[in-house]
């Protein structure tokens, strides 16, 4: 799935500052049911955000007009338990391009590179000038810039530096994946396959 | 130079390593089922791409499947749908499909390894994160998203950053009552669930060498859950031994060309890792677990730990309790429930069977307790009833389902309803994770027979 390039994002930022929030929460399994990448957005963090009737819960944060943007600021461990790439599209269906963390799960920040959401690992100290800074007003933006690999609560100036490797960096500059990679080198890989006994 | 185990296997796939970035690993064996695999598919013919070696991919129906009347049309047609696109994906590009219905039909994670498609050195990826149950046999073995399965249909690799290396030891004897379940939920509670992240991890130690392939299945398929991305253990005699003979395993002189190759897959003696972690058999307990995540587990006989005792948020720790309606200091033993869930990918092998059996031969299921018991395949199901454990979980007053992932993740109409207890043989204990409200106590086969003849939390050493 090709995706559209990331180069610099400033934006209003959501908060969700709860440790663990899982990929059951971000997209429930029941929701897996479909054969087309196709409105996943709708039921991102589903149970949290609507009851059981489907009327909105007012107290979850997408729910509360005062906080939008293209930037979700998560707690620590953001996207630990299945390996459903439906998570990484949910976010990215419903507006986010960015997701802020000081602590990722593995699969969950690969699937969503892989999807053209830009996983941004940040210090737990920083995370916590990025809440403060959010919850002291709410319109605060924040700007990712990938090429610098750093990110700014334009507000109050700080800034820090993140880590992406290369090579993933370049993919999301240019809105590349994988596959078009991969589908480069077809005859290295079947020759590798030919050396194989199993 | 020295190397792990798991430094022969990875660097032995990798066919080339990119500058700062990751390596373009080979995948060996590939699984696929009807929830992950229809966006991949589409994927490939939007790019107009084929499937490179579709010998090496597997098709097996398990995640949505109804897990009674399978001889019925599934009714419900969204999951009706992906089965179908599976069947019709599959026979399109040449992969061997296990439907609904299929003799070898089950469990992505038991039907590979009991058909002899895992084998040890492998490199082994499917759509769904516990395909880390792999590893049990020498495999480098993990879960990967939707993109991941397009590359590895049109491709046969993924592009990974090889991933640090842990060992976790554990020696001496297990405990009376204490099952591989145990030890892996033992871990995790000392690891919490991201302890592993960013980690593959290998299991070291008597406790490990001595464990059936079934149980070493079950930790394997529990790595992930302390956030590591897979767990392997060395092949042996015991790996060997189970998978001699199996339907696709090799054959005659093949067979003794990997086995002596096989051989030589273990972690060199001057070999290091990134971390390394020891722990006593003797410590682990029966384990129950109390909160919404697998870290949040204990001895069955303890109390639940106070929010400042615990590592992380306390107030995400006390939305948890909030959630399962628990309090800190209680103590788990005793606590009604209502559900049973014996299955799942972790634990719905026949020795799983075997355990539950043990303990409800001669008795009875709590009248107020609804169990269900689903075989991970069913080569699974035609042992339980060669064995004569039907008849004996029958006299108790339970029945067998069909094969199924079923109550594990709740797609199909196996849902724990909302504010109801389970105890769950399965791996995850999130919010909802087995229906909507649902709250859930993972434990092992044994707590779980015990808590379905005494219709609450009951330490399972009472009854052996
Ligand atoms: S039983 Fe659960 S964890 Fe295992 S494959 Fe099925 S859904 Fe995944």
């Amino acid at each position: 799935m090709a995706y559209d390039k990331f180069t610099i994002l400033t934006s209003t930022a959501v908060p969700l500052p709860l440790e663990n929030v899982d990929t059951d929460q971000i997209i429930p399994a029941r929701f897996l049911k479909a054969t087309e990448r196709k409105g996943f957005g709708d039921n991102l963090f589903r149970d949290w955000r609507y009851n059981g009737d489907d009327s909105p819960k007012e107290s979850f944060v997408l729910n509360n007009p005062i906080y939008s943007g293209k930037i979700l600021v998560g707690g620590k461990n953001f996207g630990s338990g299945s390996s459903r790439e439906h998570a990484a599209w949910a976010i990215y269906d419903y507006g986010f391009r960015c997701v802020v963390s000081s602590f990722f799960a593995d699969i969950f920040r690969n699937n969503c590179l892989n999807v053209g959401v830009l996983p941004v690992q940040v210090s737990p100290e920083f995370s916590e000038q990025i809440f403060n800074a959010i919850y002291d007003n709410p319109k605060t933006e924040i700007e990712v810039n990938l090429s610098n690999q750093t990110i700014s609560i334009l507000s109050t100036g700080a800034q820090e530096s993140f880590e992406i490797n290369s090579y993933k960096k370049e993919n999301m500059l240019n809105g590349f994946d994988d596959i078009d990679y991969l589908q480069s080198m077809k005859e290295d890989i079947e020759s590798f396959a030919n050396g194989l006994l199993l | 130079m020295s190397k792990t185990l798991f430094d022969k296997v990875w660097d032995s796939h990798v066919v080339r390593k990119i500058e700062g970035g990751p390596d373009v690993f080979f995948i060996d064996r590939h699984f696929i089922h009807e929830v992950t695999s229809p966006v991949a598919f589409l994927g490939l013919k939007s790019r107009g791409l084929t499937v490179l070696y579709p010998e090496r991919t597997f098709a097996t129906a398990d995640h949505n499947t109804p897990t009674i009347n399978q001889h019925l049309p599934v009714e419900d047609p969204l999951s009706a749908n992906q089965l179908k696109a599976l069947e019709d994906n599959s026979k399109e590009y040449g992969i061997s499909h296990w439907g609904l219905g299929n003799k070898k039909n089950g469990i992505v994670h038991v039907v590979g390894p009991e058909n002899g498609i895992t084998f040890p050195g492998a490199t082994i990826v499917c759509g769904d994160s516990h395909t880390s149950t792999h590893g049990a046999f020498g495999a480098i073995a993990f879960g990967i998203g939707t993109s991941e399965v397009e590359m590895v249909l049109s491709t046969q690799c993924i592009m990974q950053p090889k991933p640090k290396k842990m060992r976790i030891n554990i020696n001496g004897q297990l405990g009376k009552g204490v099952t591989p379940k145990d030890v892996a939920l033992y871990i995790i509670s000392k690891l919490t669930t991201s302890g592993a992240t960013g980690y593959f991890v290998e299991y070291a130690g008597d406790v490990f060498e001595n464990m059936t392939m079934e149980g070493r299945m079950t930790v394997c398929n529990l790595s992930i859950e302390m956030g590591a991305r897979g767990g392997m253990i060395a092949p042996d005699e015991t790996t060997f031994a189970y998978l001699k003979d199996k339907p696709l395993s090799l054959k005659g002189d093949a067979w003794d060309t990997a086995v002596t190759h096989w051989k030589t897959l273990k972690t060199d003696a001057n070999a290091t890792f990134d971390k390394e972690l020891t722990f006593l058999a003797s410590d682990i307990e029966p384990m129950i677990t109390y909160g919404t995540n697998p870290g949040m587990g204990m001895g069955i006989s303890k109390q639940i730990p106070n929010a400042e005792a615990v590592e992380g948020g306390v107030s995400s720790y006390k939305k948890s309790l909030d959630y399962m309606g628990y309090q800190e200091n209680d103590s788990m033993i005793g606590k009604k429930i209502d559900y049973v869930f014996l299955g799942s990918c972790t634990n719905g092998r026949i020795e799983d069977f075997r355990a539950f059996a043990s303990i409800v031969k001669g008795k009875k299921k709590a009248a107020h307790v609804t169990a269900w018991l689903v075989p991970g395949s069913h080569e699974v199901e035609d042992k339980i009833k060669e064995e004569g454990l039907l008849d004996i979980i029958m006299e108790a007053g339970f029945s067998l389902r069909q094969p199924g992932c079923s109550a594990c993740l709740a797609m199909n109409d196996d849902k724990i309803p909302a504010g109801k207890y389970a105890v769950s043989t399965s791996n995850r204990n999130f919010e909802g994770r087995q229906g909507p409200g649902s709250r859930t106590l993972l434990a092992s086969p044994l707590v779980a027979a015990a808590a379905a003849i005494t219709g609450v939390v009951t330490d399972p050493r009472t009854l052996l």
